[in-house]
């Protein structure tokens, strides 16, 4: 069952949908059913973090987009950061956790473990499909909205799934092994936050800031983003690409990580 | 065809001296191994064909339920191959994998469609699940305020809600209530009615006894015994009475095999049934009363000596035992060269049937303290009815009736 081919892992897979189907729903449920405002929540902490951050930095800081004036001018350019980069955290920390956190049914039942990443992918992409209609919908009403220019955003979108999924994959099969994984996962996402222009301008920092900067992944697809929200421009597709290639890289490291490891993470859980 | 064929599987599990070890281990391409191996299991070969029910047992950490993963597929053999073929539902450990913060009744659906079921076929068989688990209210609250016999009630309804043609179960029954365990041993025995292979872990001999036709005995991650469950588990109480395994044999008494173990400071030299008038005898009518002769040998000095016996019936349950402990009839201070004998005298007050006697020297109260001699099948007698109303059942009690109109 483990050391399978990918098209018997992918019947596997179909064979499993059902399943894969209900987890993603008792995920949802199970986050928002139990508590009082329920699916509000999902809107309320993003929210939360973006009004602290337009009060302190465009107000407080009197940080100004340079070269951008409309009056929700930061407040855009930071949801297409923050909204996406929460995607890619929610990817990252969930399937840093995924084996460790399934150890009782892994332990108990034989069925194939790679439904358990797609799960955490899906619900993830779930929430973030919830949140990012809402700004949407903000930004209809602003008047801001980028038009046909939103469906370049499709393929960005998809290179930071491969890319959060192959790197989680990395980590959640490494955690089962060495549990110092997990608790490294959570302080990287911490500096990565900071190392990518999302609360902060790009364009404000100093050219060698910038240069630096560029080799960070994570600031070119949100670059991508940030250009189709707040300046609504084409993503530059060749600056992307390098991203792309990391991001197969990471996914077929974390798919051969994952098959060689996999029977032997029972054992160890 | 339903089977399952275990051959030459082994289990070893990793030990890192360090936890960097495995870190080099898994970047330096190429370098050797830097941990040991430790062996759980070693060379396991049996098959079990269709339709047979086959116990194992074996002292904690004998490697059962490393065999049971193996054989679900959640654990990978080391070496060797594990064939199976039908759908099989499996009962490992506490639960299913439940996840405590969802409703029992999410869990069922969730662990019902990683058994094989449709959402649909869930659909159908959930009051069915429900009424069988008998857990009222609490199948709409999540799980974590489930007691463990709650788990196990819900956990078995859904492994068994549709009747698997392997059916594997670890223990997880004894943490039931009797009358559940009653329930769940009755739907396990109609599934074997119609045809169900039954793969069953159990400290239980009981239910070892009258459910399976065939037992392993695991000791030290080896079979060391496979066979008739009677036998295997009259081996296995022996292996724990005498830890140091200085004698077991297997002797054949009566053209049944019986097992034999002991220190040897005491030893019974002469063992026999007889009637009233001292003859010996093998058939027992119901209600005679009868002799159990048990003479006796000290070989060395011991300190303290308690004679037992128990009698059992055709499938080895007991029907009566008792010691010289419990009657207050224990012996101190015995020298070596010294020849007892003992008269146990009792009516046999049983059903028509084969019964068995075993019998025991040792110290203190039960067998497992320090064992001198302890033969299992030492008799073996049957029990004829000849001067009483037909009855049925292992016991003789005979009611006085008083019709009232």
């Amino acid at each position: 069952m483990i050391m399978v081919d990918v098209p018997d892992m992918l019947k596997a897979i179909y064979h499993y949908r059902g399943f894969i189907i209900s987890s993603i729903k008792r995920d949802f449920q199970s986050r928002y059913q139990t508590s009082m405002l329920g699916a509000l929540w999902l809107v309320l902490q993003p929210l939360a973090m973006i009004l602290v951050y337009t009060l302190v930095f465009s107000q407080v800081m009197k940080a100004r987009m340079p070269d951008n004036t409309g009056s929700f001018a930061y407040s855009i350019y930071l949801c297409s950061g923050v909204l996406t980069w929460g995607l890619f955290t929610e990817i990252l920390d969930k399937s840093q956790g995924v084996f460790i956190n399934n150890a009782n049914l892994i332990k108990k039942i034989n069925f194939p473990k790679i439904c358990l990443p797609i799960i955490v992918i899906a619900s993830a992409v779930l929430n973030f499909l919830i949140i990012f209609s809402l700004f949407i919908i903000f930004l209809i009403f602003t008047g801001n909205f980028p038009g046909w220019l939103i469906l370049s955003m499709i393929p960005v979108v998809f290179i930071q799934i491969a890319f959060a999924a192959g790197l989680g994959m990395i980590f959640g099969v490494m955690n089962v092994f060495f549990r110092d994984v997990g608790q490294f996962v959570g302080v990287l996402l911490q500096f990565w936050f900071w190392f990518t222009p999302i609360v902060y301008v790009l364009n404000s920092l100093p050219q060698w800031a910038h240069k630096i900067l560029m080799y960070n992944p994570l600031a070119r697809i949100m670059q991508a983003y940030q250009g189709i929200f707040a300046y609504h421009k084409m993503p530059d597709w060749i600056s992307l690409m390098p991203v792309v290639g990391l991001a197969i890289v990471f996914c077929i490291y974390g798919f051969v990580l994952f098959r060689r490891h996999a029977a032997e993470m029972v054992d160890e859980l | 065809m339903t089977h399952i064929y275990v051959t030459d599987v082994s289990k070893a599990y990793k030990i890192y001296q360090k936890k960097t070890d495995r870190l080099i281990e898994w970047l330096v391409p190429m370098i050797k191994r830097r941990h040991k191996q430790k062996w759980i299991l070693k060379n396991i070969n049996f098959k079990i064909n269709e339709g047979e029910a086959v116990g194992i047992i074996g002292v904690n950490g004998a490697g059962k339920s490393t065999l049971l993963k193996l054989i679900t597929g959640t654990a990978r053999a080391t070496t060797g191959t594990i064939d199976i073929s039908g759908r099989v539902a499996a009962m490992l450990e506490l639960g299913m994998g439940f996840h405590s913060d969802f409703t029992g009744r999410q869990n069922v659906y969730m662990s019902g469609q990683l058994l094989g079921y449709t959402i649909e076929q869930l659909n159908v068989l959930m009051p069915e699940i429900e009424s069988f688990a008998e857990i009222g209210d609490y199948i709409d609250q999540p799980v974590r305020v489930y007691s463990s016999g709650m788990q196990v009630r819900l956990a078995f309804s859904v492994a068994t809600a549709i009747r698997p043609d392997i059916l594997i179960i670890d223990e997880a029954l004894s943490v039931g209530d009797a009358y559940f365990q009653h329930k769940s041993f009755e739907r396990i025995r109609e599934f074997r009615r119609k045809g169900t292979t039954l793969l069953l872990v159990s400290h239980d001999k009981q239910a070892i006894q009258s459910i399976c036709d065939r037992a392993i005995l695991l000791s030290k991650g080896e079979v060391a015994m496979e066979g008739e469950p009677e036998l295997v588990m009259d081996y296995y109480n022996a292996l724990l009475a005498d830890k140091e395994k200085k004698s077991i044999k297997i002797n054949n008494a009566d053209g049944k095999k019986a097992t034999l173990s002991g220190t040897g400071e005491a030893r019974i030299s002469r063992l026999g049934l007889y009637n009233v008038e001292s003859v010996s005898i093998e058939n027992v009518q119901v209600g005679q009363v009868i002799t159990l002769k048990v003479a006796i040998e000290i070989e060395q000095p011991i300190e303290e000596l308690v004679v037992g016996y128990a009698i059992k019936d055709r499938l080895g349950q007991p029907v009566f035992g008792t010691n010289t402990h419990h009657l207050k009839r224990v012996l101190n201070n015995l020298p070596a060269g010294k020849i007892l004998e003992y008269n146990f005298e009792f009516p046999a007050n049983l059903g028509v049937g084969s019964y068995s006697i075993a019998v025991a020297l040792h110290s203190s109260d039960t067998h497992v303290a320090r064992n001198y001699e302890w033969r299992d099948l030492a008799l073996v007698f049957t029990v004829i009815n000849p001067s009483k109303q037909p009855f049925i059942g292992v016991s003789w009690m005979p009611p006085t009736l008083e019709i009232k109109e």
